[in-house]
């Protein structure tokens, strides 16, 4: 029996498996396809202190083996989570995370502030790097002293495992990464979509409604492994690597790098029971190296 | 209702024109098809495509429950549609069914109802009239296309109610687009409509004009199929929703057109 637990801050893991905020709705909506409680974890959808209605349509294109996004943080706000869908999903058997934004300091720690009292949420993922809103989101993620900024706020607000999602679209992830831990963050997940464009030629417009979205899809996968690769070596908190993973191969690529856990995304929207598939290849792979830990292999690069 | 991941194989690949391909797929375990309204779609798994990875929303033609068989009529649009219609017996595909609300069904029998199908937009109108006519309504259909050999599955429509016809050569039916067709200027109580959206947002003008109910279906680009992602929204009076959840099928009076 092969042990596929593995901690995240003050949260165990049954497996490294989690889905990735935004690609996998709350659950619920794969719950005709597969067994939640079989997760390690799944990501919401991002939250914000207030509802928002989110970016126009046209909001995504299909790219080569990738696709673009600009859905722009589209939900209903906090307290229509904690009401109306926290009651519904809190017995899953499984870590329940919250995507957090705002596009103010404020906005992340009033929604902390309300998250952190739920019994059954015992983690969030502060995103600073949502490339598909004007105000902050990525603003936050793109340099050393927004990122610090926000994780020193919200590290004080809120006293649970505390994991920040960062943004591929700087020029040292690492730097990003350090400067998250040193305001107290418990992990770092990453990395968000790579900042694209895609043009209809015929048409001489761009696809999407905003001109530029985040790219999504194997087509990133080396980038975010490099990167995952890059920030392991530069911090002493675990990292959760996503990119791109669409099989058991790419998840267990991305642990070698240095990812104590990993989350799927866009994969999901291709195949509902991939992350299942993705469990059963790593006790398949870890018996075939004679591995009894998974842990054993993090960071083997 | 509840959503299956089911492979099917083909049965038959009726070339129906250059670019539409009706493909009949039956489930290769031979599992019996979970229950599907009209107006529902599916998304399939487009393998082996070196342009395409996400999976393609195709609206239900046809449920042949008898013979345990799902029809899809595709029309070519892009490389993913282009190996669908390229299939050949045997062939496999994966499949996610059924998705998103369908049209809905009147309670008055006696509702006059017209299904409207612009190109492939008819697709979903030959399972919603066999429906509507085995619960005791009598449908007519409308469809619109360039030229009479755009008009498909005209003979089985046929035998479901009468089938109203333009064609803009006039080359079959009245000459001109179907929101010229006298049959809209009759007493119709309810018009269901899928085609493309310059042709269903003009039908649900004549169907306002005539105090016409319409229920259109719309096919925005999508991702997941199953109100995940957020990316097939389309605004309506309760803001931006899910095409793939809270429709395809909207009343027009939800629509912010």
């Amino acid at each position: 029996m092969v042990n596929l637990n593995v901690n995240i801050g003050n949260i165990a893991l049954k497996n490294p498996v989690l889905t990735a905020s935004g690609t996998f709705g709350y659950g619920e909506e794969f719950s005709d396809f597969i067994d939640l409680n079989k997760l390690g974890g799944f990501i919401v959808k991002g939250t914000t202190l207030n509802h928002r209605e989110g970016n126009p349509y046209p909001r995504m294109v299909e790219t080569p083996s990738g696709m673009l996004n600009a859905v722009g943080l589209q939900n209903k706000g906090v307290d229509y989570f904690i009401d109306q869908i926290y009651p519904r999903i809190k017995d899953i058997d499984s870590q329940i995370i919250v995507n957090v934004s705002g596009a103010s300091i404020d906005d992340y720690v009033a929604v902390c502030e309300k998250l952190a009292p739920l019994d059954n949420i015992n983690a969030i993922e502060v995103n600073i790097s949502c490339p598909n809103v004007k105000q902050g989101g990525m603003a936050f993620g793109t340099t050393t002293e927004g990122a610090a900024q926000v994780t020193k706020a919200v590290r004080k607000a809120y006293p649970k495992t505390l994991i920040v999602k960062l943004s591929p679209n700087v020029t040292s992830i690492a730097d990003i990464a350090k400067a998250v831990e040193t305001e107290g963050a418990d992990s770092v997940s990453l990395i968000n979509t790579l900042l694209g464009m895609a043009i209809d030629i015929e048409r001489q417009r761009p696809y999407l409604s905003t001109i530029t979205g985040g790219l999504s899809g194997a087509a990133v996968r080396p980038i975010a492994v490099r990167m995952v690769w890059q920030v392991a070596k530069a911090v002493n908190i675990p990292v959760i690597g996503l990119g791109g993973i669409m099989n058991g191969r790419d998840a267990i690529e991305f642990m070698l790098a240095g990812a104590s856990a990993i989350q799927v995304g866009t994969a999901n929207f291709i195949d509902p029971t991939v992350t299942l598939k993705i469990i059963d290849f790593m006790n398949e792979y870890c018996d075939r190296h004679n591995i009894k830990d998974i842990n054993e292999i993090i960071g083997q690069i | 209702m509840k959503k299956h991941i089911i492979d099917f194989k083909i049965v038959e690949n009726r070339r129906l024109h250059d670019i539409y391909s009706l493909l009949i797929l039956t489930p290769t375990s031979g599992q019996q098809l979970p229950p599907i309204k009209p107006g529902q779609f599916v998304q399939v798994a487009i393998d082996n495509s070196k342009t395409t990875f996400l999976r393609r929303p195709i609206s239900i033609n046809f449920v042949d429950y008898e013979a345990n068989q799902l029809w899809l009529l595709v029309r070519k649009a892009g490389d993913g549609t282009s190996h669908l219609i390229n299939m050949k017996p045997e062939e496999s595909l994966n499949i996610i069914l059924p998705l998103g609300n369908g049209f809905s069904i009147p309670a008055d029998k006696n509702t006059r109802v017209l299904l409207a199908g612009g190109g492939v937009g008819i697709a979903p109108m030959l399972y919603l009239g066999q429906v509507l006519k085995e619960q005791g309504f009598s449908p007519e259909f409308l469809i619109g296309a360039r030229s009479a050999k755009d008009i498909l599955q005209l003979d089985i429509l046929q035998k479901i109610g009468t089938v109203h016809i333009s064609t803009e050569d006039g080359s079959l039916g009245e000459k001109g687009l179907v929101t010229t067709n006298t049959i809209l200027s009759q007493d119709i109580d309810l018009i269901y409509c899928c085609g493309p959206a310059p042709m269903m947002k003009a039908i649900a003008n004549v169907a306002k004009n005539i105090n016409a109910q319409c229920e259109v279906s719309l096919e925005n680009m999508m991702a997941c199929g199953v109100g995940a992602c957020l990316c097939c929204v389309e605004n309506t009076v309760k803001g931006n929703v899910c095409v793939c959840t809270e429709g395809p099928v909207f009343n027009i009076n939800q629509l912010t057109w």
